[in-house]
């Protein structure tokens, strides 16, 4: 398909309008505007500069709630927060510019095929969510369900998925194992064959699973909390939390103190350093994941394909590009320096699913820090500080979980009430010894 | 290159070893509560600059060792053997820290 060139321009006036950190946060105090086909076409023709998508202001002494973190969480929190609750005197604080942590690093897998009950029925709402999200913040996310495959090269995952499936189906997410003859109809050139070293016997088919672009969700989120009267303020790094007799009080920040009486921990790969300045111990620990890109080539892959044994799993984006990526590093770090041992064991794995890819070129490799948990489940809700609410240990899967999460934890912020599809998750469970179990499901495929 | 000074092969890629963790102090199973005991098991201190952990030379001498990492910049300034490890009679065999001075120490 062609775009004529005025569209074409048009969409390159949206992508500059909405992209990089220092075109946005203007002090203008625009009005929120509505995209629209209309305003494409118009814009296209005029060349004039798009509204900024979201405010500058300077940080207020006070708020009703600061959220520290401006990933996909504490963004999603601060929007439900105004939309659902009208709670809008609410701050989203960053210690760069939005999406700089793991929100704008993620491959963008959204799927809800997990192993526990309480995790299906939590991602699930968050699939449910990405459904309609463009038109809620009216802002193209470009969620793209094309399917999602795990693939089993022994017994031993095969037995896992067959429990998956099911678990699945009676939580009413589609779900179901299939064999190699449908493998090869929904991925051609994949090598189903049987004399490979890791033989694909078979395949967990998630339909309703897939891949979204990562920065729209961001941008589309803090539009629609600024529009909404949250203030997003970028480069403003927390340095302290006040807590006076038992609650939270205030935060310090490089830009001066704020006073609050509701903190909300939404710094993912750097939540226990947050945690840490109330005092409330958390078992995260923080290790890089990184993540590959080749040139982008004609669509041939629909599916997002994913091997736990072979660590490694695959999409294609819909610029063309493969976007690649693998199990946590080996060792906790906060570097975010990519490494050759990644790239190496990468093209490996990758070559022994399709060997077809042998002369693709790889163009950029990243990394991003995961706060990971000993049950591969996130850490949600309230602690023993008064006003210290956490909203952590997203490790390599947290990206599909930023909408149910904003919703929940807006819930729970403003009703007091624990949301049930959250309370599986609270920190407590840990001295409780009720830990979830969900790594079967969560190591490899985020 | 990613190198950790092993206290028995020296200076070895990282790949080699199989990372175990901070080290902490296990309580007494005899003497400990269940609240101590999950603590031990599952928090971390996590923190952003120099940290104690256990590492495995795992295609290497096989033997554990205690290195001193930082985990913004992943240098590594000290290893040494677990006391447990130490022959009886012997002295703590540590390494020098800075193998940066001949080729490689930071580990990133
Ligand atoms: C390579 C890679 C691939 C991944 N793939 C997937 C995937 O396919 N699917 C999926 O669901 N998930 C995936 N994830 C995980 C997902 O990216 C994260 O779980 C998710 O983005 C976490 O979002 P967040 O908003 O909680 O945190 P982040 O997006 O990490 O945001 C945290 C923010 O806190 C800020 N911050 C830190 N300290 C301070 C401070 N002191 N003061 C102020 N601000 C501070 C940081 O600057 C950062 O912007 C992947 C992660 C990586 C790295
Ligand atoms: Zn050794």
């Amino acid at each position: 398909m062609r775009a004529p060139g005025a569209i074409k321009s048009a969409l390159g006036a949206v992508m500059s309008s909405v992209g990089p950190y220092d075109r946005n946060g203007s002090t203008n105090g625009h009005k929120p505007y509505r995209y629209s086909a209309f305003d494409l076409l118009r814009h296209g023709f005029s060349q004039a500069d798009w509204p900024r998508a979201w405010r500058r202001h300077d940080p207020k002494s006070s708020y009703d709630v600061v959220v520290v973190g401006g990933g996909v969480h504490g963004l999603a929190t601060a929007y439900y927060l105004a939309k659902n609750h009208g709670i809008t005197n609410v701050a989203v604080l960053d210690k760069g510019y939005i999406g700089s942590g793991g929100s704008g690093r993620n491959t963008a897998i959204i799927r809800s095929n997990y192993l526990t009950p309480e995790g299906i029925r939590f991602y699930d709402r968050s699939v449910k969510l990405y459904e309609t999200l463009s038109a809620d913040l009216n802002y193209n996310a470009m969620f793209a369900q094309r399917g999602h495959l795990t693939l089993a090269h022994n017994d031993s995952s095969l037995r896992t998925m067959r429990w998956r499936a099911e678990v699945n189906k009676l939580e009413g997410v589609d779900s179901e194992v299939i064999g190699p003859d449908e493998i090869k109809k929904l991925v051609p050139f994949m090598d189903t064959s049987e004399d490979v070293r890791y033989p694909i016997l078979g395949a967990l088919y998630h339909p309703p699973g897939g891949i979204i672009r990562h920065d729209a969700v961001v941008w589309g989120y803090a539009r629609g909390a600024d529009a909404l009267g949250v203030h997003i303020h970028q480069n403003t790094e927390v340095t302290g939390i006040d807590v006076t007799g038992g609650k939270v009080s205030g935060v310090r920040t490089k830009r001066g103190d704020i006073a609050t009486p509701v903190v909300v921990n939404c710094t993912a790969g750097w939540s226990t350093l947050i945690s840490d300045m109330v005092g409330v111990k958390m078992p995260v620990s923080t290790f890089p994941l990184q993540a590959a890109v080749t040139e982008p080539v004609r669509p041939f892959l629909n599916p997002v394909i994913v091997s736990g044994t072979l660590h490694v799993y695959v999409s294609q984006t819909d610029r063309g590009e493969l976007v690649f990526g693998a199990s946590v590093d080996p060792f906790t770090s906060y570097s975010m320096r990519g490494s050759l041992e990644f790239t190496e064991g990468l093209a490996g794995h990758v070559l022994e699913l399709m060997p077809s890819l042998a002369k693709m070129r790889l163009l950029r490799q990243w990394s991003g820090l995961c706060d990971m948990t000993p049950d591969f489940s996130p850490i949600m809700g309230v602690t023993p500080v008064a006003g210290f609410f956490v909203d952590v240990g997203w490790g390599t899967y947290g990206f599909k979980a930023g909408p149910v999460s904003g919703e929940t934890m807006a819930a729970l912020i403003a009703t007091g009430k624990m949301p049930d599809l959250i309370a599986p998750f609270s920190l407590d469970r840990f001295a409780s010894g009720s830990l979830m179990g969900e790594k079967g499901a969560a190591a490899v495929g985020h | 290159m990613i190198l950790l000074p092993c206290p028995y092969c020296g200076p070895r890629n990282v790949s080699e070893f199989r990372y175990v963790g901070e080290v902490s102090e296990r309580p007494d199973p005899n003497e400990t509560g269940v609240e101590e005991w999950r603590t031990f098991l599952y928090t971390r201190n996590n923190p952003v600059g120099w940290t104690t952990e256990t590492w495995f030379h795992s295609a290497g001498c096989r033997q554990h060792l205690i290195a001193e990492r930082h985990t913004m910049t992943n240098e590594v300034r000290a290893s040494r053997l677990p006391e447990a490890q130490l022959p009886e009679g012997q002295e703590e065999r540590a390494t020098g820290g800075n193998v940066a001075g001949d080729g490689g120490g930071a580990i990133y």
